[in-house]
């Protein structure tokens, strides 16, 4: 199985006719990988995401998972959005087992149950489960809603922005905890994520798509990172691989930032 | 300062009670307002309460149409622009252009009073109702889209949580109104309530008993008014952390 964007194009309408944000975007994502879109904003990184999720169709072209094209938001992917997005009255514990029940009707009461400890275990808020959303942290309401996405056990999971809005400490902690996540408690087999983050995209990925405004094409790049799982945090930055594919990408980054410029 | 003047006022005007005269008549209405002597001699309680169960039925049959119209209308871009433009049009009509309608269609004025009441709740119920169900934020209308919410646990997660803080607006708005309007009512449907005993104040020449039936009025209002407000506080939505 993969996930496959075929001659994708998305654009909205601007006072000078069209503005494709996305222009002939083709990328295929294989079973097992980690992929981050990176990108300064307006690339469309975020709108290829929400493509993917079944929330946007697009102009053109075709988004598939396993050659079956995705239409609408489906039971094999799953979102983490950069807001939390929280049901704001409901408890963490509901949080979780209204959205499983909603993808999964199917699923006995039991499955539901089972899932929604487990994944609010495995964040560590088990213990908070019925406390709502505004008596918890920024860092808590975000491991709600990844939790909540592990819970849907989808084949996909797309991560939008997903740690943009927390601090230095909670972020890091919690990507180490959405790999291990991945790899040992789910059989989640494709995570796609958008950030601005280099640091991020590099510890967590294992192929990383640049994106740019245009003129330039949509996809700049695709950089392997090659760094073999599980990596450690601690040590992760100061390997000779991850801080070369650090420099390259913020050197890529930083050109295209500048090209733009001048072009406009 | 307001007795000084109105005690000034009332020494020039005969026909103007006097503040000390007011306060007696208002401790003679309260000492005893549940008394029952005929339909022309009721306590002011007993008046007060048919105004208010007139009120409570109008106000009552308001929401349940309002409520459920009105989150239609928020949540479907289509039943919005079907009844849009009737709220408009009717909304600013004196709820008291109905009266005529409903005693020939019921045959009674005490009936009809609850329909006038129930024209004056309806609107604020429906636009408040549906202006908070359009508001639902993009986030959570996402989150719905995306774990496919059923229709039922939208309605149930989302929309009416959301929409809870404006609907309880808009009811407060309405039972405000509709406190307001009885009183006209009860002018037009005679027999009983506050609106018929200020009016009959007024026939037997008692000023003083109208003005102490404006205090108790003003008085009953403010009561309801600050129920909603606390029911307000209560359903407001919880603010999330950044």
């Amino acid at each position: 199985m993969s996930l496959d964007f075929t001659g994708v194009w998305k654009g909205f309408a601007a006072k000078t006719g069209p503005h494709y944000v996305l222009r002939d975007v083709n990328l295929s994502i294989e079973p097992g990988q980690f992929v981050s879109f990176i990108g300064h904003s307006g690339c469309g990184k975020s709108t290829l995401l929400n493509m993917a999720a079944g929330l946007l169709a697009p102009d053109a072209g075709t988004i598939s998972l396993d050659g079956t094209p995705v239409t609408s938001p489906g039971p094999d992917r799953a979102v983490v959005f950069q807001n939390y997005s929280l049901l704001p009255r409901t408890d963490l514990l509901d949080n979780v087992r209204i959205a499983v029940r909603a993808v999964h009707p199917e699923w006995s009461k039991a499955h539901v149950d089972g899932g929604a400890e487990r994944y609010l275990t495995a964040v560590g808020l088990w213990e908070h489960k019925h406390k709502k959303p505004h008596q918890v942290s920024g860092g808590m309401m975000q491991r709600c809603a990844v939790a909540r996405a592990f819970a849907v056990e989808p084949r996909v999971l797309l991560l939008d922005e997903p740690f943009g809005a927390l601090d230095a400490l909670t972020r890091s902690k919690l990507q180490a905890q959405l790999i291990d996540l991945w790899k040992s408690e789910s059989d989640t087999e494709i995570v796609v994520m958008v950030t601005h983050g280099i640091d991020e995209a590099t510890f967590l990925s294992d192929r990383i798509v640049v994106m740019a405004n245009p003129p330039s094409p949509s996809i700049i790049e695709t950089i392997e990172v090659g760094v073999v799982r599980p990596r450690d945090l601690a040590t992760f930055h100061d390997g000779e691989r991850a801080h070369a594919v650090e420099e390259h990408l913020m050197n890529i980054l930083r050109s295209h930032t500048v090209s733009e410029e001048s072009a406009a | 300062m307001i007795g000084v003047a109105w005690a000034i006022a009332a020494s020039r005007q005969p026909d103007l009670p006097t503040p000390a005269k007011t306060l007696h008549e208002l401790t003679t209405l309260l000492s005893s307002p549940f008394h029952d002597s005929g339909p022309n001699d009721k306590g002011i309680g007993l008046q007060m309460l048919a105004s208010l169960q007139r009120v409570g039925f109008g106000f009552g049959l308001a929401a349940l149409l309002g409520v459920p119209l009105g989150l239609a209308m928020g949540a479907s871009a289509r039943v919005w622009k079907a009844a849009n433009p009737i709220v408009n049009l009717l909304r600013p009509v004196s709820p008291l252009a109905w009266f005529p309608i409903w005693l020939v269609l019921l045959k009674d004025a005490p009936k009809a009073a609850i329909w006038v009441i129930f024209v004056t709740a309806l609107w604020p119920i429906i636009l408040n109702t549906a202006a908070g169900a359009a508001s639902v934020p993009r986030d959570q209308r996402n989150v719905a889209r995306v774990f496919k919410f059923s229709r039922r646990s939208y309605l149930r997660n989302v929309l009416l949580p959301h929409t809870l803080p404006s609907i309880v607006t808009g009811l407060r708005l309405s039972i405000g109104t509709a406190w307001m309007v009885i009183v006209a009512v009860e002018m037009l449907s005679g027999g009983s309530g506050i609106g018929f005993f200020v009016w009959d104040s007024y026939n037997a020449s008692n000023l003083a008993r109208v003005i102490a039936a404006i205090v108790l009025i003003g008085a009953t209002g403010v009561v309801m008014d600050i129920g909603f407000l606390r029911l307000g506080r209560k359903v407001a939505t919880p603010e999330v952390a950044g």
